[in-house]
């Protein structure tokens, strides 16, 4: 600090805490109280980083969330680093590390800053023209393109930083602390509504709280005075919620709106611990007042892009609330009234000011005339043509303006400055409007977007719908909140604004210079290093809507979203094309406002909550005999249970084999169930499945196959017959609340002369599935009693037995072929019955096992798995399942979709089953299936569904849909694979026991 | 996000519900009697207008009903919500 930087005194900082932190390995000091941009700049650092293309020298440029220069890598522990943080918003904080990011090897010297010598060779979209060809050479330009950009450095490993999401609920929110925003807050609170106002920053008050002008009075108080009372009284309402350092992220329909809190960024690492880091809070609002202020535009001129040349309203504000110089020889270039408040500011805290230079002719207003009046030289009619300084700005050179404006004329003056401060007027935020849906109009007298018609209960306030001087803040917010309040009168009718008043007003999107426009580098986008000829450039090449000028050019397209670049943009394709810049329109503002990470994005939702999964009753004992799990759906299911460092092949093949000569076991209990009751229950069943329920009778099980409308299948399960009116339906796991949702919708809405209750009673069962020649000595050894003859108790039927105390529904269904008892009971009974079942079972050496071993034994009997053999787009006919389709019903969901001329096409893809020539090969599901390898390009007849290999068969079986597949039974075929290639030959679909046999043990 | 006003439970948050597109498209009663044309129609054709538009919305995170929605496509904004086997009304 040893050029006298710091202006002492400064409410906002606090003296007595000095900070150090380190910026690119130099360790630094600040104070409590100090943006690091603040800091950087106390310690004369204006050069922070390079820009993306060009590699150019870029300084701290504003004092907020527009900042397009000062991102820096913040942190440099693995998990912790965060890249692309805005220098302007992170407030200073002990041992704060950051970088610059892309430069290499340092931001002083920057290798790709010759990028800056080759600019003629780099215009617009120069790398859209240069890389396209050959296409397969680009992966090879990325690599070099992308390493030598790069903005920042993503952390490594796994945040370790908590974060949080919370509702909240007001009748009005308020966006924005500044003074509208708080005079609305109170107006509302007043009138009793319950208030939530969020501001960005650590204190309320927005840029008038630092004020420290003669000429603005409040109630004859000088402004920030009057400001400073009036958020003490804030600050006490019990209607009023504030939040700080909140900044509003999205604003979505019927109001509502995702606001993101920093909580411990501005703490010192070892403060933070334990403590969430950021709060998302998704907002209900009944209505919404946006007042998120304006910011201000630069203007464009050739190098107008050196560091040490700022924002006139940031310069003001590193003075007046940080106490800092950004510069000890200023000079101000505007063409709007209010960079003379930053000019009071320079000459009130004893800062040089070598000049003023004004686009305009001259200005009357109180506030100029009190400049003109301390004998500070004003440049009227003239302009910046050229800077100078490579890594700080040192000297601008100055011409007089014609007539029109579109050229300079007469001797160039230069002047000698390290701090440059431009305006080129105000921008409204309308982002939030706009992402709400509303629409903006063009006010041509101030050359800005300002909000106009919108759906929501809504209302913009403030700089941000377009008033800027004192008065008009202050009385149009009232005026405006009250109407939308529907309040009558509020304490503020009768205040007393005074302020200085602007008249005279200019606007040049772009300045002329004494150079061609070819040989000048006019910034618009400075992240991005966009000029105004890549404008003019695009605009020449055939660009003409504004989105595709952005795209083409990249303006706007930074991190800053073009907050800085975009009204230049547009004024300029405006002025080029002779356009209205209304009838152009802007492009479009997307949320996030300004960026989130991603942990405030997920929140809470990390790890074990990632997800919610469901456990079957029998769950810990699966995880005790040392199960894996496979997930299906938000199901945790048994997959196999490897013995004895077992593979999965190992596992599968011994489970299965034990399955079918003696006995397994398989927990059931994901499959969906659905409990039908109801007199028209069975004329339900009639209809949604394929096939004739009416002779089921009670006590007997029925497969059924569901289709979709479009005659596509859709689910499949074994639906029993309890009683009289009451049915146990069965789906697919995964299927189950689709198919409760279907049901529901056509009893609702197509058929509610029905009456038919369903009730979803999959949680409520747990389903044991005892199966093999065995099966029956086990049953026997459970239920005692139970008749287990075929006469009494055949395949496809249900007996309801008891075990002591517990309901047992006992059904003789098969999905693997053999002999099967499937043992239905209460929830909280079915690890017991599981563990009775294996009891029973030790003697018959019964093998637990999984979903693999489950697949493959279907697929030994060529059943179906919906979702695995079909994909939406199988019929039954492409299953060959026409068995199943009832020639007598009059209708059913889909039947008349199975006669459509796309539905009866013979070359349809259709169910078969493939043997590979060599027994031992097991190919893999999804690989397609060819007739012809040499003919290019491949003609592809299907595909792989189910592949396994049998260990009773003692080969390999394979499952898959190939296109007219019914006739091509015997046909060898190949199937090509990354390193060989595959012979195989269509088969039947049913490998194993065709007579069905082993059903009956 | 929507609020949707839910004509058995009230205003909910629009994560609660499903939308299941165009209203008022009944099930033909005689579908064997249709030909390709006709099905194809019923099956496949959905209006997608800008203005409002008439939807099947189902409460599934809640009560399980369903009721139909006039939603005006272009603002989101939510006309009136009347239950099924009610006609639409006239705006």
């Amino acid at each position: 600090m040893s050029k006298n930087l710091r202006i002492n005194n400064k409410q906002f900082v606090d003296e007595t805490r000095k900070l150090s932190f380190i910026f690119n390995g130099k360790k630094l000091y600040g104070y409590k109280g100090d943006s690091l941009a603040s800091a950087l700049l106390s310690n004369d650092i204006h050069l922070v980083g390079r820009s993306f293309k060009y590699h150019r020298p870029r300084g701290i440029m504003t004092s907020g969330s527009e900042e397009p220069n000062a991102i820096l890598q913040i942190g440099n522990d693995d998990a912790l680093t965060e890249p692309n943080v805005r220098a302007t918003e992170i407030e200073l904080y002990n041992g704060l590390v950051c970088n610059s990011q892309n430069c290499w090897p340092s931001v002083k010297f920057d290798i790709g800053g010759i990028n800056n010598f080759l600019s003629p060779l780099l215009p617009a979209g120069f790398y859209y023209k240069t890389f396209m060809w050959p296409a397969s050479f680009w992966e090879k330009y990325e690599y070099f393109i992308r390493k030598s950009a790069g903005l920042g450095k993503s952390p490594i490993k796994q945040d370790p930083d908590m974060y949080d999401h919370r509702y909240l609920h007001c009748d009005i929110l308020i966006v924005g602390g500044g003074v509208s925003g708080l005079i609305a807050a109170k107006i509302a609170s007043d009138d009793n509504k319950k208030v939530l106002l969020l501001e960005d920053k650590e204190l309320l008050g927005g840029s008038l709280i630092y004020d420290d002008s003669d000429i603005s009075k409040i109630d004859n108080q000088k402004s920030s005075e009057w400001l400073r009372k009036f958020i003490d009284n804030i600050k006490k309402d019990k209607n009023i919620i504030i939040k700080t350092r909140t900044s509003l992220a999205a604003y979505h329909n019927y109001n509502f709106l995702l606001a993101r809190q920093n909580l411990t960024d501005h703490l010192s690492v070892n403060e933070r611990n334990n403590k969430i880091r950021q709060r998302l809070y998704k907002i209900r609002a009944k209505k919404v007042i946006i007042s998120t202020g304006a910011i201000e535009r630069p203007q464009v001129f050739h190098n107008n892009d050196r560091p040490g040349i700022m924002l006139a309203s940031a310069v003001k504000k590193y003075i007046d609330y940080y106490g800092v110089r950004c510069g000890l020889e200023n000079v101000i270039f505007t063409n709007n009234d209010s960079a003379y408040e930053t000019a009071l500011s320079l000459h009130k805290s004893g800062t040089k000011l070598n000049a003023i230079i004004d686009i305009r002719d001259n200005s009357s207003s109180e506030i100029v005339n009190q400049v003109k009046n301390l004998g500070i030289q004003i440049y009227w009619n003239h302009t910046i043509v050229d800077t100078k300084g490579y890594k700080r700005i040192n000297k601008v050179t100055v011409m007089r303006l014609n007539d029109k404006g579109n050229d300079v004329i007469g001797k160039k003056i230069e002047l000698n400055c390290d701090c440059l401060a431009i305006s080129g007027g105000w921008t409204p935020m309308v982002h939030l409007f706009t992402q709400s849906g509303g629409k903006l109009k063009f006010d041509n007298k101030d050359n800005i977007f300002v909000p106009d018609k919108t759906n929501l209960d809504q209302l913009s306030i403030g700089s941000a719908k377009g008033d800027f001087e004192l008065d008009d803040v202050l009385k149009n917010s009232i005026k405006y909140t009250k109407k939308f309040l529907n309040i009558e009168n509020s304490n503020f009718d009768k205040i007393d604004v005074k302020c200085s008043k602007e008249k005279e007003k200019k606007n040049i999107w772009l300045l002329p210079s004494d150079r061609p426009l070819s040989k000048t580098k006019p910034f618009l986008d400075y992240q991005n290093d966009s000029t105004a000829k890549d404008i003019k450039l695009a605009l020449r090449e055939g660009f003409k809507s504004i989105e595709h000028v952005k795209r083409y050019t990249t303006t706007g397209m930074g991190t800053d979203q073009g907050k800085l670049a975009n009204m230049h943009a547009l004024g300029i394709v405006a002025d080029t094309t002779n356009t209205n810049m209304g009838d152009l329109g802007t492009t479009t503002f997307r949320p996030p406002y300004t960026p989130l990470t991603f942990g405030t994005i997920v929140g809470r939702n990390v790890g074990q909550f990632f997800d919610i999964f469901r456990k079957t009753p029998m769950h810990e004992w699966h995880v005790d005999n040392n199960v894996k799990f496979e997930n299906v759906g938000q199901w945790k299911r048994a997959w196999y249970y490897p013995k004895d460092g077992e593979t999965m092949h190992d596992a599968v093949q011994r489970e299965s084999k034990a399955a079918r000569e003696s006995s397994g076991i398989l927990d059931a209990s994901t499959l969906g169930k659905i409990d039908i009751q109801g007199t028209d229950a069975n004329e339900f069943l009639n209809r949604v499945y394929t096939n004739a329920w009416s002779k089921l009778q009670i006590g007997k099980c029925r497969y059924g196959l569901m289709l979709n409308e479009d005659g596509m299948v859709y689910d499949d399960g074994v639906t029993t017959r309890l009683g009289e009116n009451h049915y146990l339906m069965t789906t697919t796991t995964g299927g189950a609340a689709n198919v409760m949702s279907k049901l529901e919708d056509y009893l609702q809405t197509e058929w509610p002369e029905l009456d038919v209750f369903l009730t979803s009673v999959t949680d409520h069962y747990a389903t044991a599935s005892v199966c093999g020649p065995n099966a029956k000595k086990i049953i026997n050894k459970i239920f005692k009693d139970l008749d287990l003859s075929d006469e009494s108790f055949p395949h496809m039927s249900f007996k309801e037995v008891k075990l002591g105390d517990i309901n047992c529904r006992v059904m003789r269904i098969s999905f693997t072929g053999e002999l099967s008892y499937e043992i239905n009971v209460e929830a909280s009974y079915g690890k017991h019955i599981w563990e009775k079942c294996i009891e029973a079972g030790k003697e018959f050496n019964i093998t637990p096992y999984g979903t693999e071993t489950m697949h493959l034994l279907r697929a030994e009997k060529g059943f179906i798995i919906v979702g695995q053999d079909t994909d939406g787009t199988m019929t039954p006919v492409d299953l060959q399942m026409d068995w199943i389709i009832s020639k007598k019903k009059y209708d059913f969901i889909g039947k008349r979709s199975l006669y459509r001329s796309d539905t009866i096409r013979e070359d349809r893809k259709q169910l078969v089953g493939l043997l590979t020539d060599d027994p031992n090969e097991i190919l893999e599901e999804g690989a397609q299936i060819v007739k012809d390898e040499n003919k290019k390009p491949i003609d592809m007849l299907g595909h792989v569904t189910s592949s396994y290999f049998s260990p009773t068969l003692k080969k390999s079986i394979a499952l898959a849909v190939l296109k007219e597949g019914k006739q091509l039974k015997g046909q060898k075929l190949l199937v090509p694979m990354i390193d060989k290639t595959i012979k195989v030959t269509v088969s039947d679909t049913i490998f194993l026991d065709k007579e069905n046999e082993r059903i009956n043990g | 996000m929507f609020l949707i006003n839910c004509p058995y439970c009230g205003e909910r948050d629009q994560s609660e519900f499903v939308s299941g597109g165009e209203a008022h498209i009944a099930r033909p009663k005689q579908p064997t009697e249709l030909n390709d044309d006709q099905w194809a129609e019923f099956l496949f054709m959905r209006k997608n207008i800008k203005g409002v538009q008439f939807e099947r919305w189902n409460h599934v995170h809640g009560c399980r009903k369903w009721f139909n929605v006039a939603r005006d496509t272009s603002n989101d904004k939510i006309e009136k919500i009347y239950k099924m086997g009610e006609q639409p009304p006239k705006l």
